[in-house]
Order: structure tokens, then sequence, then C-alpha cells
């Protein structure tokens, strides 16, 4: 995906990335602030650092979650609330990270959330003066859920910088809906606030464009890693992902699994005894 | 065209990554953050103590401790 020679479209259409997308009126947003007991749907806001995602929180919600120009403001989770179509949504502002596979340790903060959190839809802010770079966390998302909207920010830098970035081809290739956004002045939040709803509700359903790495040894192992996974940790999401990493080599999900931290990461389970999982990984290859 | 490493690198020119002689969790943590073969790379703060250095690649400003950098193997374009 290059950045220079994509052309530009002035519209804002979500409708690309989503062939069953129904064009409606946009509904009127109500910003809860904290006030959020109840909700229908949880939106995770992820992305790479310095992106913008706690400027569209505080949009969303009526809060003022910490904004400046320098990356990691963000190290611990926020939450908050809104109104839209009569659905109640939790937002969650997640501090940037520019990967789900390697990660710092404030960036485990929102891999953790992403993959375990159990977001109805994750909305991933990326800088469309930087595309290349976010691209990267953006496929990673799409790889593990299907429910994405990914917000295309500080479009005004882009112009300004003369970039012209392609939002409906960029939709197309990704197989997700694409906002196009300037957050800080406000543009683009009735188009996400509408494209969140339709993918929240199903009113639209993304085909995500993944790698195909179908390999028969490969996913045997995966399968038999994924039963013990579950078996272990009972109503953990995105066990193949965890099976994956394990695969890999990955020494933090490791000791998550062994340590049995793993499963205090989805908010629906409670923490299980450490299980015994064989990782007899040799014996696979 | 000079080939170093980049803790090598001084302050000023533009490099480009070469190669990556980092296996397992450290090569995937080096190109997550876009740095990997081909990437354009440069110094963009020095620590007056040395370690880490701050540099610019792919529009992001990433810090490197001495010891990760100096497995990354550099071509310096330009000055
Ligand atoms: N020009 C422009 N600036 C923006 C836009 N959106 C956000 N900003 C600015 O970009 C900077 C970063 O915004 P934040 O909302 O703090 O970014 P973040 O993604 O939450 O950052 P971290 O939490 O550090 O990862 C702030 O100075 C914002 O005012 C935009 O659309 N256009
Ligand atoms: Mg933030």
């Amino acid at each position: 995906m290059s950045v220079d020679n994509a052309v530009t479209q002035p519209t804002t259409s979500i409708a690309a990335g989503c062939a069953t997308c129904p064009m409606y009126n946009g509904a009127q947003l109500t910003r809860l602030g904290i006030n959020m007991t109840d909700w229908d749907f949880v939106v995770a806001l992820a992305g790479n650092p310095n992106t913008g995602k706690s400027t569209v929180f505080n949009a969303l919600t009526g809060l003022r979650q910490h904004t400046g120009n320098w990356p990691g403001k963000t190290v611990v989770r926020a939450e908050g609330g809104f109104l839209y179509g009569d659905k109640r949504y939790k937002l969650v502002d997640l501090p940037g990270t520019y990967s789900l596979l390697s990660t710092s340790v404030d960036e485990e903060v929102a891999r953790d959330f992403i993959l375990f959190g159990q977001p109805t839809v994750t909305v991933v802010i990326v800088d469309a003066t930087r595309l290349e770079r976010n691209l990267n966390l953006a496929l990673q998302v799409l790889e593990i859920t299907d429910r994405v909207v990914i917000g295309l920010n500080l479009m005004d830098e882009a112009k300004r910088h003369g970039l012209q970035v392609d939002d409906r081809r960029l939709a197309r290739d990704l197989g997700a809906p694409v906002v196009p956004m300037a957050a800080r002045q406000g543009e683009g939040v009735q188009a996400l606030l509408k494209a969140i709803h339709e993918v929240a509700t199903g009113a639209c359903a993304p085909r995500p464009r993944r790698i195909n790495h179908r390999d028969p040894q490969l996913e045997s192992a995966v399968a038999q890693l994924v039963r013990q996974i579950e078996f272990a940790f009972p109503g953990l999401p995105n066990a193949r992902w965890v099976a994956l990493r394990l695969l890999d080599g990955d020494e933090s999900i490791e000791r998550a699994v062994r340590d049995g931290t793993l499963g205090q990461l989805t908010q629906t389970v409670a923490p299980q005894p450490a299980p015994t999982i064989h990782l007899e990984l040799e014996a696979v290859n | 065209m000079t080939i170093t490493t980049l803790d090598q690198l001084p302050p000023g020119p533009q490099a480009r990554v070469t190669a990556v002689q980092l296996t397992g969790a450290e090569r995937r943590r080096m190109m997550d953050l876009g740095i990997l073969p081909g990437a354009a790379i440069a110094v963009a703060l020095e620590n007056p103590l040395g370690d880490p250095t701050a540099y610019r690649v792919r529009g992001a400003v990433i810090a490197l401790r001495r010891e990760q950098a100096q497995h990354i193997q550099v071509e310096i374009e330009r000055a």
C-alpha cells in the first residue's frame, strides 16, 4: 500500500469495506461521560502511539483524557460512555501499541484488552501520514476479529503534506470500513459513530482480507493446542491466537499460560488454577 | 556507500537498513517497530549519556539501546 500514488476521494464514504452497509440518517450522539452502568456494546480504541485515540475518546464521551503531541501519554485504559441510536456504548481508550505480537510493558495493557477484553467492536485509529507503519497493527487486529472499524485520522495533516489517501480503496483492500477523520476538528466523528453502530448491531459485517497460511501440519498443531487451551481456560477468546503465539515461542504468553494469569485477562472468566498444558512443540515439527 | 551498524551511525546522514542480525522475539520486535531491510533510518536525538539513542524511522521516533542497535546493519546513503 503506497500513500503517494493513491487518489483522493472527497467523500466520507464507508460503504466500500462493507457490502451490507445500509445507508441511513445519522442518529444523535449523547455523551455519557463516566455514567455507564449498563451497556449494550463495548468499543475498544486501539492504534499506534500518538494517532489521536484519546482525542476521539474525548469527542465521543465528553471526558478529558490527557492528549498532547508526544507518544505514550495514555498508559492505563480509560473508560467512558455514550448513547447512539438507542444503544449504550462503553468506550475504552487504550495506550498506543505498534503490535500485538511483540509488546513493551506499556503495550501489554492494549494487547490484553484487544485480545481478551471481548470488545464488540475494535476501532483502530491510524495516522494517515504514516500509513505504512500504522497498517501493521491494523492487519494484526483484522487477523483476530471481523468487527473492526478503521479511523483514518489526521487527514488534515496528510493534506497539508500533499498526501492523498484513497480511503475507499483502502477499505476495499482491508475488507473493513474506513472513516477519514480529522478528530481534533471533530471531522469524521459522525461517520465514525455510524460505522461503529453498524458493525456493533451487525447491520454491517466486514469481511477482512486475511493472509492464508494453511499448512496441514501447522493446523493440526494449532488444533491440538486450542483444545488444551480451551479446556484450561474455559471461555477464553482467541485461543487460536494464543496457540500460534505458543508455537512461535512467545515467552510472555507462555508465562501467562503457565502461571494461570491468562485466564484473568478475560473479564467473564474467574481466575483459574494453574493449568497443565503440554508444550511439547518439538513433537509437531 | 558506507556499511556500518546502527549504533555507529553519526547524527545527520540518512541510512538504510540492510540486515537485522537478531532472531526470535528480538527480531519480531524490530519488525513491529518498522526496522527491517529497506527502511530509511536516521539518528533523531542523541543521548548525552550515549544510551539509548532515538532514531527516526517510518515517521516515528524509536529509542533503541546500543545493545540492540549494534545488531542492525545499515548503509549510509547521504550526509
Ligand atoms: N492535526 C491534527 N491533530 C490531531 C488530530 N487528532 C489528534 N490530533 C492531535 O494529535 C496529538 C495526539 O493526540 P492524542 O489523542 O493524545 O493521541 P493518542 O493516540 O491518544 O496518543 P497516546 O495515548 O500517547 O498513544 C494531540 O496533540 C492531538 O491534538 C487530527 O485529526 N488532526
Ligand atoms: Mg491517548
